[in-house]
């Protein structure tokens, strides 16, 4: 990857969440570069998943509210029942408007507003799921210059998102959850 | 579409329509104009532009389109316990009690609102005026009817909430579609109306708005809190959606939460 990054967006559904804490229990803990997780769920409390992410990380871990400014340093997650938009000024917007793949957060919405803003310095990784969502998002990401990443599909607990994407178009890397965790290591800022 | 197109048509719609959307967050208002774009396949920007420029009909219904019409009866079921256990009877007092629901779109919460009102014996003595920016959704709030399809949901939220009747007691199911109770109707008044542009028309003790500053900016968010401010009375209250806050606003020190998480202030001052 030639360019530094200046945002990282994780997308999951069913299967993605112990991805996503192996993920970031591997993250430096001098990581700077913003991170926004889009998980699906099923109306667990956003207090538990904050609870599980900050136990393996000493990063800021933080639900988004809306006219945060996207600061290092954090891991940000999405609140349920709201989809989660990037404005130029890089802070978030929050907006509950139709479920896109029935889903809200989706994770299309994030990527493509995300890939609006931040082009190519940008980084999409999309994980485990049983749900066509993320799929188009990732090549509209594509398309405007983002990296992106799916996780390895021999290694996904729910194969279906990722396919998805590939089937969609050309991916950038498809990687184990160790192995995303050590290209994260490896960005600059 | 990119940010600079999205600014060239909000001056457009200002300069043909005296519709001002220049204080909205931008990345909702961009991808709903693009979600319009590709679904009434424009070739080109231009024609997009000029459609939207010289055709006052399909104006309007892009207007339609890009607002945000999602709502639902007694969303967020624990902020409804709040309302129904820790503000409603304080409004019991009034001789008359009149409620604005800011930004009303079809009316759900209204009907939720006239429910908790009517089982505290109150309903008879309130009014509850709906205003939206979009005359089409009021049309639908006025005449209170909904698919059948969400109303296991809406009882469940309405339980949840802390309601003890039997839900359907509120509606008429006809085919697939449930009317709500004239009783309930009633009791509202529906009138367009801008939060950007309009000014406050009454003054009332209860105001709802939620999830309509969340498509706002910084500057609009005050503005329209501050228009708030003026409509409310004295120990009146405001009530947001859930992810809304006075947290960042001048009006934070005059106003105190109502209970802990759920995003309900009573004006102190």
């Amino acid at each position: 990857m030639k360019n530094g990054k200046d945002f990282i967006v994780i997308g999951g559904s069913a299967g993605s969440l112990q991805v996503i804490l192996k993920i970031i229990s591997f993250i430096n803990n001098d990581f700077s570069i913003p991170v926004l997780l889009v998980l699906h769920r099923n109306m667990q409390s956003d207090s538990t998943l904050e609870d599980l992410l900050s136990a393996k990380t000493n990063l800021i871990v933080k639900e988004v509210e809306e006219k945060d400014v996207i600061s290092p340093g954090h891991i940000y997650f999405c609140p349920s029942n709201y989809h989660v938009l990037v404005e130029e000024d890089h802070s978030f917007s929050l907006d509950d408007s139709e479920r896109v793949h029935h889903s809200r957060p989706s994770i299309d919405v994030v990527f493509n507003s995300a890939a609006d803003v931040f082009g190519e310095k940008l980084l999409c990784i999309l994980l485990s799921g049983a749900n066509a969502d993320g799929a188009e998002g990732l090549q509209y990401a594509k398309k405007l210059g983002s990296t992106t990443v799916v996780q390895d599909i021999s290694e996904a607990e729910v194969a279906y998102m990722p396919e998805q994407a590939l089937k969609l178009g050309k991916v950038d890397y498809q990687l184990s959850a160790v192995e995303i965790a050590g290209l994260l290591n490896s960005l600059e800022f | 579409m990119q940010d600079e197109q999205v600014e060239v048509l909000l001056d457009d719609f200002l300069e043909c329509y005296g519709y001002d959307f220049t204080g909205y967050s931008k990345a909702s208002l961009r991808r709903r104009l693009q979600r319009l774009y590709l679904m009434d396949k424009f070739l080109s920007f231009d024609e997009f532009r000029y459609r939207l420029r010289e055709d006052p009909v399909y104006f309007n219904h892009s207007v339609e389109e890009i607002s945000v019409n999602v709502t639902e009866m007694f969303r967020d079921p624990g902020f409804y316990k709040v309302i129904r256990e820790k503000v409603i009877p304080l409004l019991a007092t009034y001789p008359l009690i009149r409620v604005w629901h800011a930004g009303c779109s079809t009316g759900e919460e209204m009907y939720s609102l006239a429910i908790l009102l009517e089982e505290a014996g109150l309903l008879h003595k309130s009014l509850l005026y709906g205003t939206d920016i979009n005359p089409l959704v009021l049309e639908k709030a006025r005449k209170g009817i909904y698919s059948i399809s969400f109303m296991q949901q809406y009882s469940r939220n309405y339980h949840v909430s802390g309601g003890q009747r039997e839900f359907s007691s509120y509606y008429t199911a006809q085919y697939n579609m449930a009317q709500f109770n004239e009783r309930l109707s009633g009791r509202m008044v529906f009138a367009t109306h801008n939060l950007v542009s309009d000014f406050s028309f009454n003054s009332f003790q209860l105001i709802f708005c939620r999830n309509v500053l969340i498509y706002f900016d910084k500057n609009l968010q005050s503005h329209v809190l501050s228009l708030f401010d003026k409509s409310l009375e004295p120990l009146g209250f405001l009530a947001l959606g859930s992810k809304e806050s006075l947290r960042f606003s001048s009006l934070a020190l005059q106003y105190r939460a109502v209970e802990g998480r759920e995003k309900i202030w009573r004006k102190m001052q």
